[in-house]
């Protein structure tokens, strides 16, 4: 039978994901540029993807964008587009079969899905907030002089608890900087940090209702510290993937392939 | 309107030619502007207007023939004709927090002077059109014309529209008579919203709101008026105790002493039973005009209720308002014979829309409903104004029965009575930054329409009349996640 290949491409708001499928199972090749939706970020994940697959264009059979930026790739590049909300929900299920609950932190959005079966049956996301987001981390590492990917393996070292508000960037930043003028240890800081957006998030995973197993997507996911300080706020255990940021690609390349086999 | 209503005829054709505005529109939109133009010329005669919430007894003040305008409505329009966020941010800047509602905050800067004005360049006298403004020129194809130095679509200069400016009514009546006077005068946005008499009393009623009483207080003691309070408490049972229509009737007749110490009338008992009689005829018809959203396809959509709710707050002791119903009721019911819509696309799914419009973003609210064929075929807020009742005792239980002023559980029965009789397959929840009351329990009433209708729920951020409050691409996202949940909703249904 011939490989029928299947791109999705994620442009979030901050980075740019594509994975490529061969007939809808197996990751062929996937990429990811840390620049998001209005940048250089979608086309220089696409190319690297399809040079990393040894493909061109005209051997994908179906292209689906789905992201911030999913419009900005329809007119010429992608077949159809669909909401981040229903592809995080078909890449985590491809990944964890038994999946109830997927929590996803991206940079400027964050979404609980509730899903059965397969399918997504409801969903909530933050209001109109940076606070809670992958943007919320961005800003506290500035502050801190700390790599972001560096928070998690920093936070694990904390020794005691400090409170950040979970209400607002703005104010939550003029705290931490409040925190350092005071001496505090920066691990101890992010620690608080990371409990502070578990409390965010975890006040909308509780709306729409939190049932095993719980999925936790996005590029957030791979801070384990958040992961922790989730699994605690909501006392239910958290899975990740390594393929986490990659996630809403990879449901946008399963529906792809769906529309293929069609 | 209890029986199943499905229409054979075909949806409308993907883009239908304009059609023509119906009659019963186009007498609904003479009601509401005669309303107006009644005020502005009793004013001018030195005759009395007042200034009412939306669900105040409108018949008490029809019996003494008082000229009344509606602050509510005044503030919709002036949001959605895109000059709320101006005088949202006049009130600030008179200390009002932008944490108020969006509606109070425009009428609070309305009532203290400020007016949105068009920009004028004084030498020539000339309006300064804003660039920005206006909708692509299209050819005699209807292709749109692009304008070969910029390779951008170039304006229609029919729709540009002048840069929008703060200017002050008082600041304007002080000046001496002249050319520069009349100029400001003109130049003030040419809406009748913009042109509503100034209060001689107001009328105020909290069971539509809460922030209701503050607001009024407000414009009562800028203007140095008489405030007529009618304070509606809050019921956390589906029944309305006797003990409240005692107090609330108590209130109603301090109310008609109040009205005839203002009007220097005494009270007409005829005149306020005919009042009763046209408020009942209007609510008869508008909540028939409300049921038609029960066909599928549905012969128009909420958003066309929505903006008739101006004529049934205006106009709903007045005959006029019950006749102009009654005609678009007639219409409504030709256009299901014929199997016609306004609704501009094939209806393909059908949704609630819970809570206010964000007035000043309607094209953004339509707009990702109209490309994936979402109609709004249910809405809370519109029939929760058609209220018919048998007495005076009647009359007070009525009043009692607003959006606000009401326990969950019957806020839960209304919406889910609806969503059932009008067939919808999901909900699309405005967490409106304006009525904190109202969104404060959305959460919970989510969460038991899905459980209680197996129906998807999205939910975002805006504001009724502040468009900072509003960002189109989450919108849109939500939007299409609720459109995709119903589509994989439907296929299992469908599977089952």
């Amino acid at each position: 039978m011939e490989t029928i290949y299947t791109l999705g491409i994620d442009v979030g708001s901050t980075a740019s994901k594509c994975i490529i499928l061969a007939n809808g199972k197996e990751i062929v090749a996937k990429s990811l540029v840390d620049v998001g939706a209005g940048t250089t970020g979608p086309q220089r994940a696409i190319d690297q993807v399809l040079q990393a697959a040894g493909l061109k264009r005209e051997q994908i059979a179906y292209v689906l964008a789905t992201g911030y930026g999913r419009n900005s790739l329809m007119e010429g590049f992608a077949d159809k587009q669909m909401s981040e909300l229903s592809c995080h929900a078909k890449g985590a299920y491809f990944l964890f079969p038994e999946v109830h609950t997927v929590i996803d932190i991206g940079g400027q959005d964050v979404k609980v899905l509730h899903i059965d079966n397969g399918m997504m049956t409801s969903f909530q996301m933050n209001d109109k907030c940076a606070a809670g987001t992958g943007r919320f981390l961005d800003v506290m590492a500035r502050v801190l002089e700390v790599k972001v990917a560096d928070l998690g393996a920093l936070g694990a070292q904390s020794t005691k608890h400090v409170g950040i508000s979970s209400t607002c960037t703005v104010f939550a930043e003029s705290e931490v900087i409040s925190q350092l003028a005071a001496g505090t240890d920066k691990c101890d800081i992010i620690n608080g940090i990371h409990h502070s957006v578990a409390g965010r998030v975890g006040g909308l995973a509780r709306r729409v209702g939190i049932q095993d197993m719980v999925v936790m997507t996005g590029g957030v996911a791979q801070n384990q510290g958040i992961v922790t300080a989730l699994e605690e706020e909501l006392g239910h255990k958290i899975h990740t993937s390594p393929l986490t940021q990659y996630n809403g690609a990879l449901g946008a390349a399963l529906f792809a392939w769906g529309k293929c086999a069609k | 309107m209890a029986e199943e209503k499905t229409v054979a005829a075909a949806a409308p054709a993907a883009k239908p030619k304009k059609k023509p505005v119906s009659p019963g529109v186009l007498a609904l939109r003479k009601v509401v502007d005669d309303v107006y133009a009644e005020a502005r010329a009793a004013k001018e005669r030195g005759e009395l207007v007042g200034w009412s919430s939306s669900k105040f007894p409108c018949e008490l003040a029809e019996a003494f023939d008082l000229h009344i305008m509606y602050p509510e409505n005044q503030a919709a329009g002036i949001a959605a004709n895109r000059y709320g966020e101006l005088l949202c941010q006049a009130a600030e800047d008179l200390g009002y927090d932008n944490d108020i509602c969006g509606y109070a905050r425009i009428s609070l800067a309305y009532a203290a002077g400020k007016r949105a004005s068009r920009k004028y360049d004084p030498a020539t006298g000339e309006y300064i059109i804003d660039p920005s403004t206006g909708k692509p020129l299209k050819d005699a194809d209807g292709n749109v014309v692009i304008d070969p130095e910029t390779g951008k679509p170039k304006k229609d200069p029919k729709t540009q529209t002048p840069y929008i400016v703060l200017d002050d009514i008082n600041e304007i009546w002080a000046m001496p008579d002249g050319p520069e006077k009349e100029r400001r005068l003109e130049a003030i946005a040419p809406i009748k919203q913009m042109q509503i008499p100034m209060p001689d009393f107001v009328l105020c009623c909290n069971n539509i709101c809460n922030c209701m009483t503050k607001w009024y207080e407000n414009i009562a003691r800028m203007h140095n008026i008489p405030l007529v309070m009618i304070d509606i408490p809050y019921n956390n049972s589906v029944h309305v105790d006797d003990s409240y229509v005692a107090y609330i009737r108590g209130q109603f007749d301090n109310a008609i002493k109040q009205l005839e110490q203002i009007s220097g009338k005494k009270f007409d008992q005829k005149k306020f039973e005919h009042a009763c009689a046209n408020a009942n005829r209007t609510a008869q018809a508008w909540l028939k005009v409300c049921d038609y959203l029960q066909y599928k396809p549905a012969p128009y959509s909420g958003f066309d209720l929505f903006n008739h709710m101006a004529d049934v707050v205006t106009a709903r002791g007045k005959v006029a308002a019950a006749e102009a119903f009654e005609q678009l009721a007639v219409d409504l019911e030709a256009a299901v014979k014929a199997g016609e819509s306004t609704t501009p696309f094939p209806e393909k799914y059908r949704v609630m829309f819970e809570g206010i419009p964000c007035w000043p973003k309607l094209p953004a609210l339509f707009k990702p409903l109209k490309a994936n064929g979402v109609n709004v075929t249910a809405v809370v807020y519109a029939p929760a104004f058609g209220f018919v009742y048998d007495d005076y005792d009647g009359m007070v239980r009525a009043y009692c029965k607003a959006p606000n002023s009401v326990c969950i559980e019957q806020g839960v029965d209304w919406r889910e009575g609806i969503c059932r009789d009008n067939k919808v397959d999901g909900v699309l929840v405005h967490y409106n930054r304006s009525c904190k009351p109202w969104s404060g329990y959305m959460a919970e009433m989510q969460r038991r329409f899905t459980a209680d209708l197996g129906i998807p729920c999205a939910g975002f951020d805006g504001d009724q009349a502040d468009p900072r409050n509003f960002n189109q691409a989450q919108y849109e996202t939500r939007v299409q996640g609720l459109v995709e949940a119903m589509e994989a909703n439907k296929a299992a249904k469908e599977e089952a």
